[in-house]
């Protein structure tokens, strides 16, 4: 034992599963679907049937060339499908196609990760195990469902450039954001249709040489991703620290407990047995291939980011918060290009920004804002609306709950429902209630007189509790701070 | 024997056009004889004569037309000479076969083969061996041997086959029949249950060759459900040659063996042989030798590519969603070796396991990777060949019809039956057989080789051939 224990740090490559949201699957006619009773989205072709061959999807090469440029790969000009041999129930044809000495793009980068290829290949189909582990091995039964069996995929493997947890998640969002800006698929984890192992090994910080790494399935969400990462790491450590081996194997994470159990030997150690697919012809990317894909690339969300710190002044994140869910970045935008109301000056960009996140929490985490009842436009009024003081910040939260519930213009709801900022310019209203405060409070004001600059607390509380939050937080403490050196 | 049986395919559909047939007539002439088969050649006879009535204007007016039983055939049995497949009735029916329906030929029956098209001999079917009509002691080859049979005895008049290394053109040869293989690409293979993809093409067996091109003009053309077939450049023209001045004949000494007879071609194959390069010669063609230097080669990398493939191809069969199901001990491992076990044959087995091994990590490239160089050096043999020569010709099998269990235990003999065809395949060219002749009694096969998509004019030189040997297969029409 040394005095100074070594300090590891944990080396993470991400391998990625992204269903691609084709019309069709990858080597048939059969629609794609989730949740539709089994079975009924089957042909010859994807059951396997004798005499089937599969015919290559053009749309699922279309959208993995706009990943590749989306990535910065180099494309391969021709590029090969190989069958990966091995028996399993959801497997039909008893191999998968997929892509594996010349794959469709090579190398790439996004955010500071290196992609190390992006191939195409068909999913498998869903297997349910009947009985309590949920895998075949325990199970007493097990059936197939073929709807999802050859939806295509697309492979994305990173280099191993992760080196915490944290950043892995962070990462597969940014991924996430930037395949969904792309429109090429769903990436709903909790659906499948991006799915994410993770290649985990750690060594003495300071080294470069990788250690033995383990293979983590199963992780279908972020925080799955983030746990289970998390959880191999701290187990690699303690195997090294006490001066064991680890050994090379494939992990399952369990979400109920949040273990990683090994798969059995005998499903992870398989010869695949690869050999070009000699029912397809090469895969070769025409130059109107190409640009047919280009020219669909919008702005990413990572270049986003960058111009909505840039240009629009944002904070880091809450540029990446906004510009990750394109959603959300198309919402900003559209609030900002939204005409200035004519009462007020026109919300700046942080403003809008910084109100965008209560509006998320109003209308659910997971919904387009733009599919709610609160219009760019409205939303960028109410926001002017409280930048101008014409009404409180309190109040205008009031506002949104119920321009999200019923929708509507804020100056009307403002003034129908009396919200507006009281102002004592206005009526002299804000004024008699700060006089009563006092009167209610004199042992505070004296405190307040003598320079206690913490004891006008209680007396702005009163006044927004009088005004039921109508009231401008700054303005009550500068006409409070007012009156009692007036009164002195 | 009816004179409606006597005819041709090309005879009969030409009747039946002149109305002097009718085809419901003729179909119910062949399905009577194909129902009282015995020769084992047919797996299912269809019931009546089908239901729509084909129009006599169709092509093919009505002939109806025998169908290898791999070809996959809506509602009708399919089982590729397998047990594992026994009974198994596909929900659609492969291109080709539909094609030729379209074009006028209903479906009479499914023929007999070799388990997954593996042999030679058509004794690997689960269903019984085929019996050659010329000698029933006698193989009629294979594994197309169901088709070939059917045709040759006249249960048929005309019939389609796969060959992946020589599976048409053996059988039509150890029958007497016409067998053609086209160029790689010309008819789809979807719904061909598959045996080796890079290798595997549809074609026609008949009784002459102007039927051999009347068939293969409907079954040829791009589909888009098959990403390997094209688009056939020409339309295939009946044939009408009756010389062969200017044409080329290479005979390939590494087939023939020339003195060494390497091949061990039996006297009288090489004596029938040898005439019919005389007849060539008396129609105006020239015969020379020519080298097809790996050509050697090609038996050794075919029996490693086709059954690398054949072992991811046969891979479905797993006991799962169709076909032969033994549940073993209950475990999923159990149920699939208990399934496969049961259900394949012994050659199958052979062939997946060579596959198997031919694939496997640290043995690729030694054996499939090595074996897909030498199928290059094969293409570009014959590529450098028809520079100089219009086609290569060869006897089509070293032997002609053998008997029924002389080479069952020796696999590597019954390998040898494929050595003058299967460096066609291998290099995606088309070839044709004609019977040139018979010894001691049995057919004796000649075969011509062309370049790709040469198919018509390999027909229009099989067909002025056909005419000077003159053959007479009648003998096996009883």
């Amino acid at each position: 034992m040394t005095d100074t224990p070594t300090r590891y740090e944990p080396v993470i490559g991400l391998e990625i599963h992204v269903q691609l949201s084709t019309a069709t699957k990858m080597f048939c006619g059969c629609v794609l679907s989730f949740g539709d009773p089994p079975n009924v989205h089957t042909c010859p072709v994807c059951l396997g049937l004798p005499g089937s061959l599969p015919r290559l999807n053009q749309r699922a090469v279309h959208f993995g060339l706009m990943i590749g440029l989306a990535l910065g790969s180099e494309i391969a000009e021709r590029s090969l499908f190989h069958r990966k041999n091995y028996f399993y129930p959801d497997l039909p044809k008893g191999y998968q196609i997929s892509q594996y000495d010349v794959p469709l793009c090579r190398g790439g980068r996004l955010g500071d990760v290196r992609i190390h290829r992006v191939h195409l290949e068909e999913d498998a189909a869903k297997l349910i195990h009947v009985g309590e582990s949920g895998r075949i091995h325990g199970s007493d039964r097990s059936v197939v469902d073929f709807n999802r069996g050859g939806t295509p995929l697309v492979e994305i493997v990173t280099e191993p450039d992760l080196s915490s947890p944290e950043q892995a998640r962070e990462w597969l969002t940014l991924l996430r954001a930037t395949l969904r800006r792309l429109g090429v698929s769903d990436v709903n984890m909790a659906e499948g249709s991006l799915r994410c192992d993770a290649n985990v090994s750690v060594r003495p910080v300071g080294t470069t040489e990788l250690g033995t790494k383990t293979e983590l399935k199963n992780m279908n969400s972020f925080s799955y991703l983030e746990r289970g990462v998390r959880t191999e790491i701290e187990r690699q450590i303690q195997m090294l620290e006490a001066g064991q081996q680890i050994s090379q194997e494939t992990l399952h994470f369990d979400p109920a407990s949040g273990a990683l159990t090994p798969l059995r030997s005998k499903e992870a150690a398989h010869d695949y047995r690869y050999f070009p697919e000699p029912d397809l012809v090469p895969l070769v990317a025409t130059a109107e291939m190409l640009a047919a894909a280009s020219g669909e690339l919008p702005e990413l969300p990572a270049a986003r980011a960058q111009r909505f710190e840039r240009d629009l002044g944002l904070p880091s994140p809450r540029a990446r918060e906004l510009a990750f869910r394109s959603d959300l970045g198309d919402y900003l935008e559209r609030a900002l290009a939204a005409p200035a109301p004519d009462t007020a000056q026109h919300p700046t960009a942080v403003e809008l920004a910084n109100w965008i996140p209560l509006l998320v929490e109003r209308i659910g985490s997971d919904r387009n804002p733009q599919h709610s009842k609160v219009t760019a436009e409205m939303f960028a009024t109410l926001v002017a609306m409280v930048g101008a003081k014409e009404v409180s910040r309190d109040a205008a939260r009031d506002v949104l709950t119920r321009m999200v519930d019923d929708g509507g213009d804020p100056r009307g709801i403002v003034s129908r429902e009396g919200l507006g900022a009281l102002r004592d310019e206005h009526d002299g209203q804000l004024l008699t209630v700060i006089e009563r405060a006092i009167a209610a409070d004199p042992d505070a004001a004296e405190k307040l007189r003598a320079g206690n600059a913490k004891a006008i607390g209680p007396l702005v509380g009163y006044v927004m509790r009088e005004t039921k939050g109508r009231a401008d937080g700054g303005e009550v403490t500068r006409l409070i701070r007012e009156r009692v050196s007036h009164s002195r | 024997m009816s004179e409606l049986i006597a005819m041709t395919g090309a005879e009969a559909a030409e009747r039946v056009r002149a109305g002097e047939v009718d085809p419901r007539e003729l179909f119910d002439a062949y399905r009577e004889r194909a129902a009282a088969d015995r020769l084992n050649a047919f797996t299912w006879v269809a019931d009546g004569p089908p239901g729509l009535r084909p129009g006599a204007q169709a092509p093919l007016a009505g002939v109806p037309v025998a169908v290898k039983d791999l070809f996959c055939t809506e509602g009708v049995p399919s089982q590729a000479g397998s047990k594992i497949l026994e009974g198994y009735r596909p929900p659609y029916t492969a291109t080709v076969v539909q094609k030729l329906r379209d074009a006028g030929a209903p479906l009479l029956g499914k023929t007999n083969q070799d388990e997954f098209a593996m042999g030679s001999s058509s004794e690997n079917s689960a269903f019984g061996p085929v019996l050659n009509p010329w000698d029933r002691a006698r193989v009629p080859g294979g594994s197309s041997g169901g088709s070939a049979a059917a045709v040759a005895a006249g249960l048929a008049p005309w019939a389609i086959g796969t060959d992946t290394g020589g599976s048409i053109r053996q059988p039509a040869a150890l029958c007497g029949i016409v067998g053609m293989k086209p160029t790689y690409g010309a008819c789809s293979r979807y719904g061909m249950i598959a045996f080796a993809s890079s290798l595997d093409q549809a074609g026609p067996l008949t009784r002459d060759v102007t039927d051999a091109a009347l068939l293969l003009a409907q079954m040829v053309g791009h589909d888009r459900r098959d990403s390997t077939s094209v688009r056939f450049p020409a339309p295939i023209e009946l044939p009408s040659a009756e010389h062969l001045r200017g044409i080329r004949l290479g005979v390939p000494e590494e087939l023939i063996g020339g003195e060494r007879d390497g091949a061990g071609i039996e006297p009288g194959v090489r004596k029938s042989f040898e005439a019919a390069l005389r007849l060539a010669e008396g129609l105006g063609a020239s015969v020379e030798p020519c080298r097809l230097p790996h050509a050697a080669h090609a038996l050794s990398a075919y029996y490693l590519i086709a059954p690398a493939e054949a072992s991811a191809n046969l891979a479905r069969f797993d006991g799962v969603r169709y076909g032969l199901r033994v549940e073993g001990d209950g475990d999923l491992e159990s149920m699939y070796g208990a399934t496969r076990s049961a259900g394949f044959g012994p050659e199958v087995k052979r062939r997946i396991m060579l596959g198997t091994y031919a694939l496997s990590s640290g043995y690729y490239d030694a054996y499939y990777g090595t074996a897909q160089k030498v199928r290059t050096k094969i293409a570009d043999d014959f590529r450098a060949v028809f520079e100089r020569f219009d086609f290569v010709v060869t006897p089509t099998s070293p032997w002609t019809a053998f008997e029924l269990g002389a080479k069952t235990d020796d696999p590597l003999a019954m390998y040898l039956n494929d050595f003058c065809t299967v460096p066609m395949p291998l290099a995606g060219i088309p070839a044709i057989s004609i019977p040139c002749g018979l010894s001691d009694g049995l057919p004796v096969g000649f075969q011509l080789a062309g370049p790709a998509f040469s198919e018509s004019r390999l027909l229009d030189a099989a067909y002025a051939l056909e005419r000077a040997i003159g053959f007479d297969g009648s003998a096996a029409r009883q």
